[in-house]
């Protein structure tokens, strides 16, 4: 039994929710059992926002999660809230373009990513989330990198095909990135 | 086998009602339910049918009660603020004994309360919440796929037995996604000889009507329909069992909370534990059986619920109150963790009550 | 022997339980010689109020549903969305309409739902006995207003086709009165009017018939009638207060 329990938490407006539903639909195209679960209300409109993504070969139990193998925060007090949630082995995902803070837990693994400068220079300011998610494909055998383009065709209405290869240039930067 | 797809709790209520035939959608904003308004406002142009923003959720749900009458399947949906406006048109409903779907996804009370999800409107729900004696069948889904498929199946119902079935959700199952398949089936279509149709002069008027104002023929009213009820009771509670077996501790819970209990039972039975849960489907018929079963073989009884402790009332009736039933409950948008059921049930686990 | 009166035939064989002098019954009489008239009676669905008339629904001979308190134009809207076929009619009071029913009323006009509406206004709530209504006119003595309506302490009565004229909404509204003989013969042309507009497509036509209560009034049926003319009419004058296709028609 493998479940995968992944919280991604930022501002409003960082595409916190589109980077869940990108890894749910990868999920869903991996087969698994799959939870996504926003947080909704006031607090979306350019507040934080967080969203709890499941991906499981069981079916899923509760869709809130309280301990997460997986923490991608894209601002400082998102990681400061859960940083200490994450469960020992788990992974944390920081944006350190936005985030100075170092994490202090010697039982998880942290990945810094500049992924909003990075975004910014390659002309592509509004996608660092998915710039993460590229990397975080690439240390998640479960989901992989291929299908991507599946789930990302899926994702992107028709009437902004534009939108299509820049998710898939922002997954390929993450993918790519190396220290 | 049918396609999964990713959906949200709502859109799925609103895709299932379209699949069961539904066609007429009355409702008015409220969160966190909007996705079924605006799902229904996107596809009803689209397929012929009716999605229409009343002005309140009074004229919603009296629009349901004309649409209703006039023999076709009818939706409204609102959140808790929301469906103590539609108390009043839900009693008229009961009254006229028409059909009718109304979804609660239940957010935090009293008074306007929060936004965040909530159980508390379960004694609204099964208890009337409307004046005068009447019942609704009350839904609970636990998962997406049962935001579908109990919505289909509370169409049904309302239909066989001409009487409102209220699907009781809350704010995380409305909000979340998961996968979901539809099976491709035609809707049940039930005869309504008392629809309003216009008499074409062929035959004598139908009345939709609930005004009895003698006292005796009203009286035979309620009679007559609390044994269509009791009917109800006998044939259609629904409910899941897991690690039932051998439990010697049963938690009950239903809908969100279902769900993180299980989890909390997973955990205690890694501990050794013996605990299993009783999920309850229909809220009204309560599965009353099963748990009365159960109090013969468990030494105790846990309620989770996101209230102040609502169906607990209806735990300890359906047990004869033979066990001690202990609340385990957040509210006012507090959901439990895990963690905080499974102390709940370690100490049922040690006698303490 | 030639007949010379009938009962129309969209009305049942139930007796009225309306009070004597009570308008009610004449224009009930005016609806169904208009679903005669018409040839609609089997295609008609009328919507009964709470108030006085309540119990409409069982002396049209038509489907009809007993709708709450205010709420009879929101119900007329389930059904004629449903049936657009139909003809959908509600038959409501001032206490039902223009008091608890007003946000009904108002969004059914705004929405130019294709419903007729026929509002009976005589100042008073009937059925409960006698309070003031919100069309109470000032000074009016009910069983509420024991010393006369004080505008400074409830407020104004309502003008109902005046405040309704001005939505773009509606197709028509118009008010009558069943005073006398010529009124009466009005009132029955303009609420075949409203009816003639539904099955037009035309859209929400409103007919505010000016009426009695000598019960509550504490008057005689023709003190009564004497009364719509010298205090009800005055404040409520008679007139058609919107005709969308008419105007349309002038100004082509």
């Amino acid at each position: 039994m493998k479940t995968t329990e992944i919280l991604i938490a930022g501002f409003g407006g960082q595409g916190i929710l589109f980077s869940g539903k990108f890894l749910a639909y990868k999920g869903l195209l991996e087969e698994l059992q799959v939870s996504w679960l926003p947080s909704y209300g006031p607090e979306m409109r350019g507040g934080t926002a967080n969203c709890n993504v499941i991906l499981s070969d069981t079916p899923v139990g509760s869709p809130i999660i309280t301990a997460p193998n997986v923490l991608i925060a894209m601002n400082l007090p998102s990681l400061e809230k859960y940083v200490d949630s994450v469960v020992a082995g788990g992974q944390i995902y920081v944006d350190s373009s936005l985030i100075d803070l170092k994490v202090e837990r010697d039982d998880v693994e942290v990945f810094y990513i500049p992924a909003t400068q990075i975004a910014k220079e390659e002309g592509i300011a509004t996608l660092a989330n998915m710039i993460i998610v590229g990397h975080l494909l690439e240390n998640h055998p479960e989901l992989s990198f291929d299908g991507a383009e599946t789930v990302v065709d899926k994702l992107v209405p028709p009437k902004k095909a534009a939108l299509k290869d820049l998710n898939m240039k922002a997954l390929s930067l993450g993918k790519n990135y190396k220290k | 086998m049918a396609e999964r797809i990713l959906m949200k709790g709502n859109e799925a209520i609103a895709e299932a009602a379209i699949r069961a035939g539904c066609r007429h959608y009355f409702g008015y904003p409220i969160t966190p339910q909007t996705e079924i308004a605006a799902y229904m406002a996107k596809k009803m142009p689209k397929i012929g049918g009716v999605f229409l923003q009343a002005e309140s959720e009074i004229a919603s749900i009296n629009m349901v009660y004309g649409a209703s009458a006039a023999g076709l399947r009818v939706m409204t949906s609102s959140s808790s603020p929301g469906i103590s406006l539609k108390a009043e048109g839900l009693s008229y409903i009961a009254g006229s004994d028409i059909p009718a779907l109304v979804v609660n996804v239940q957010r935090g009370g009293p008074g306007l309360g929060g936004i965040q999800p909530s159980q508390s409107d379960y004694f609204q729900a099964t208890k009337g919440g409307g004046h005068g004696d009447y019942r609704m069948i009350v839904l609970a889904p636990a998962s997406v796929q049962e935001m579908a498929s109990l919505t289909i199946k509370g169409f049904d119902l309302a239909d066989k037995y001409s009487m409102t079935t209220m699907i009781l959700a809350d704010g995380t199952i409305g909000q979340m996604m998961e996968p979901i398949t539809f099976e491709d089936a035609e809707p049940t279509v039930y005869e309504k000889p008392w629809a309003l149709t216009g008499t074409e002069c062929k035959r004598k008027h139908n009345v939709v009507n609930s005004l009895y104002l003698k006292p005796d023929e009203l009286e035979k009213k309620n009679f007559e329909r609390f044994e269509k009820y009791a009917e109800i009771e006998k044939n259609e509670a629904m409910w899941e069992e897991y690690m039932m077996e051998d439990a010697e501790i049963c938690v009950v819970a239903f809908g969100i909370t279902s769900r993180i209990a299980k989890n909390a039972v997973a955990e205690a039975r890694k501990a050794g534990i013996k605990v299993g849960l009783i999920r309850p489907i229909t809220l009204w018929p309560f599965p009353t059986e099963v748990l009365r079963a159960a109090a013969d073989k468990v030494k105790a009884f846990i309620s989770v619920e996101l209230s102040m402790g609502q169906m607990i009332e209806d735990v300890k009736l359906a047990t004869e109150s033979k066990k001690p039933v202990t609340l385990c409950n957040r509210a006012g948008g507090m959901i439990p963790t895990p963690d905080e059921v499974l102390s709940a049930i370690q100490k049922a686990e040690k006698g303490e009550f | 022997m030639a007949i010379v009166f009938e009962k129309p035939k969209a009305l049942t064989d139930a007796p009225f339980h309306y009070c004597p002098g009570c308008p009610h019954g004449i224009i009930h009489r005016l609806v169904a010689e208009t679903m005669d008239e018409l040839g609609i009676e089997g295609k008609a669905i009328g919507v009964a109020p709470v108030g006085c008339a309540v119990m409409a629904y069982d002396y049209f001979a038509c489907d009809m549903i007993e709708a709450a308190h205010g709420r009879a134009p929101a119900v007329a809207t389930g059904i004629k969305r449903c049936r657009p076929d139909n003809i959908v009619f509600t038959y409501q009071g001032d206490g039902d309409l223009a008091s608890i029913g007003m946000a009904e009323t108002v969004h059914a006009a705004a929405r130019n739902e294709n419903i007729t509406v026929i509002f009976v206004n005589n100042a008073i709530y009937g059925m409960t006995g006698g309070q003031m209504a919100p069309t109470s006119l000032p000074g009016q003595v009910t069983q509420t207003s024991p010393y006369g309506r004080d505008v400074n302490h409830c407020g104004w009565p309502i003008r109902v086709s005046e405040m309704l004229a001005t939505l773009e909404g509606p197709e028509y509204i118009t008010r009558v009165a069943v005073n006398n003989v010529k009124n009466v013969r009005n009132a029955k042309k303009a609420i075949k009017k409203a009816f003639q507009n539904q099955i037009e497509g035309k859209g929400f036509s409103l007919v505010e018939v000016v009426s009695a209560c000598p019960t509550n009034w504490g008057m005689t049926p023709k003190q009564a009638l004497e009364w719509i003319e010298s205090d009800m009419l005055p404040y409520y004058p008679i007139g058609v207060y919107k005709d969308r296709s008419a105007k349309e028609d002038a100004a082509e």
